[in-house]
């Protein structure tokens, strides 16, 4: 497939203001102005634009059911806290395509009539915001962002907003809450966003991802896009390879390529003198597919068929030498770590799996702990306000689902039995 | 805060006004951090000052080091908070330090993908040259170690971040020793970066 989002992202000069205008940049913000709102948001209701950030949510959708009839600003808020474990596809668009971004905040914003987009950066990412800042600043000064933008009469603003360190704030309520200076907890849903989100006002919450499709969507229709992939599941995709593969990396394809093609093609196959074990194939939160499981194409869809999600597209894969119970209590000391602490469940419960499972892969563990992980983790997955809880209960009931004897094994030795040539020796105390 | 459905979410309903104690030297912005803090809050509607608040704590942490008591009593009335207010949002995000830290703070990346390619012997091998635990700060006051949540580079692992803006990428346990020596020497020029890989 042709690259669209990544093309010129290795090229020395290719996030510059002047590469971007000789290469049709800022073309589809021209024609969306010249365009009526509703029908851009009708244009990217047919190309079939798909949430990029985890959900799969129909964009266009979420655009129509923001409030236009509102006395009140309305905002788009460009998340850009890009925090799902395995997933680093914003950070090198945003780093090496900062213009695409812009491009696509204001389509966004002229589509649904608001006049500033913020785009909530993670605090980590400080290396990319100093680039998207002077970037943007050359964008305001040549006249593509601000006050009658290209000769329209359109005014919008971008402002970038760094967040702190929380992954719960890719969140869209929590999102809102953090850009509003508050903790980063979710809201209750509803009032959604498109209602009631950034300042009380009506807000579209998109990825980067998302917001960086919309200008080929606009410049080269929406058929075109949406014969780029399966049905529903249309247009360029950026897939994350990580853990043990040859090159890891991020990689264009169209949502046809398999997951398998993926790994072993794409990635360059498990690193030598290994064998696969165990694809995480969305981002740390979605359940774990087994290599047997490989052979489907990696869409929204097809992937859920397959018993998973897309989620993020950060495929983490691991062979022989990972520990499952290993596995799932790294990550749920993650979710317990990253738990905004609103919910009850999710606070406490991920708390005790990451007891468990550290008393389990310790080897003092009994049979009856691996009943009870199961247990726990069904009393959070939705019983929270967030989709988090069930992404903190996920790591441990989809290790024990697939690989059940071998935490029987860790109960039964009082050990890991799993030897690696990656682990500590011994776990340094975790602190922070 | 709310938890009920048809209550609005803006500040109305309650205002904490817990005292925050005068703990670290005394302090007031210096003229540049302020008009910083003033270009900053134009970019927000007039009444939602707040919105500022991350980008405030990251400006008294710059000039005070960690983010102090006196710190948070400061900026508070520039905001339109009490300083509770503020602390609640301080004590919430990982990037601001509530205590002092070294010069380096070296937060190794921990989760899966780092750690499946040996970020677990990177903080451990660190851990061993510098002679401190995680979440310890050398005696020299040069070196903090910290173990860090998925910092979004996965193919360049292990990641470390450094004071939350610079960063070195694929450290390996046997050269994490040599990097330690390297700050010393060079100080912020012993880090690589991070330069993601791409292809179509």
């Amino acid at each position: 497939m042709d690259p669209i989002l990544t093309k010129y992202v290795r090229e020395p000069n290719g996030f510059t203001l002047d590469f971007f205008l000789k290469h049709e940049g800022y073309d589809g913000l021209k024609k969306a102005l010249s365009m009526q709102p509703n029908d851009v948001i009708e244009q990217v209701k047919a190309s079939g634009l798909r949430g990029r950030g985890g959900a799969g949510f129909p964009t266009g959708l979420k655009w129509q059911f923001v409030d236009k009839k509102t006395p009140n600003p309305k905002y788009i808020c460009c998340n850009a806290d890009e925090s799902e474990p395995g997933t680093f596809k914003d950070h090198v668009l945003m780093e090496r395509n900062p213009h695409l971004l812009f491009e696509g905040c204001l389509i966004g914003c002229w589509a649904i009539g608001a006049k500033v987009a913020y785009i909530y950066i993670r605090g980590e990412f400080y290396h990319v915001q100093r680039v998207l800042e002077a970037e943007l600043a050359k964008a305001y000064a040549e006249g593509y962002v601000g006050r009658n933008i290209m000769g329209s009469g359109f005014d919008c603003d971008i402002v970038i907003h760094r967040g702190a360190g929380a992954y719960e704030a890719g969140e869209e309520t929590a999102l809102i809450e953090s850009l509003e200076g508050k903790r980063a907890q979710p809201r209750i849903k509803p009032p959604f966003p498109a209602a009631s989100g950034l300042y009380n006002c009506p807000t579209a919450v998109n990825n980067v991802e998302t917001l960086c499709n919309l200008p080929a969507i606009i410049t080269r229709g929406a058929e075109w896009f949406a014969t780029l992939g399966p049905e529903k599941n249309g247009g360029p995709k950026l897939f994350c390879v990580s853990g043990h593969v040859k090159k890891p990396g991020v990689f264009e394809a169209d949502m046809r390529t398999t997951l398998r093609e993926l790994i072993y093609g794409y990635a360059g196959g498990i690193r030598d003198g290994h064998e696969l074990k165990a694809v995480i194939p969305g981002g740390s939160s979605v359940p774990i597919l087994l290599p047997h499981q490989l052979d489907v194409a990696a869409s929204f869809d097809d992937v859920a068929k397959a018993g998973s999600m897309l989620g993020s597209a950060g495929i983490i894969v691991m062979d022989e030498t990972t520990c499952m119970v290993w596995a799932a209590r790294n990550l749920l000391y993650f979710y317990k770590h990253e738990s905004c602490g609103k919910c009850t469940p999710c606070r406490e419960g991920g708390d005790w799996l990451h007891k468990i499972l550290t008393r389990i892969e310790n080897g003092e563990g009994e049979m009856r702990d691996i009943d009870l992980l199961v247990s726990v983790g069904n009393n959070i997955a939705g019983k929270t306000l967030c989709a988090f809880g069930d992404a903190a209960a996920t790591p441990a009931l989809t290790t024990v689902k697939n690989f059940r004897a071998e935490f029987e094994a860790h109960v039964r030795e009082g050990r890991c039995t799993v030897s690696s040539d990656w682990r500590a020796s011994r776990m340094p105390v975790a602190a922070h | 805060m709310s938890f009920h459905p048809l209550m609005a979410y803006d500040e109305r309903f309650h205002k904490s006004e817990r005292k925050v104690g005068d703990e670290g030297p005394p302090f007031v912005f210096t003229p540049e951090r302020r008009a910083a803090l003033d270009e900053i809050l134009t970019k927000y509607p007039p009444d939602r000052k707040r919105s500022a608040v991350l980008a405030a704590l990251y400006l008294v942490q710059e000039q005070a080091g960690y983010i102090t008591g006196n710190g948070m009593r400061h900026i508070a009335p520039l905001l339109d908070l009490t300083p509770a207010e503020v602390e609640d949002v301080a004590s919430y995000y990982v990037m601001f330090h509530r205590a002092p830290v070294g010069r380096f703070v070296l937060q190794v990346c921990r989760t899966l993908s780092c750690a499946l390619m040996g970020a677990e012997r990177v903080t451990e091998a660190l851990s061993e040259k510098l002679g401190i635990g995680v979440g310890e700060t050398d005696a020299s006051g040069m070196f903090t170690l910290l173990e860090f949540e998925c910092l979004g580079a996965c193919d360049r692992a292990p990641v470390v971040m450094v004071n939350n803006d610079l960063w070195h990428e694929k450290l390996e346990a046997a050269n994490a020793g040599r990097l330690v020596d390297d700050i010393r020497a060079r100080g912020e020029g012993a880090f690589t970066g991070c330069h993601l890989k791409v292809e179509h």
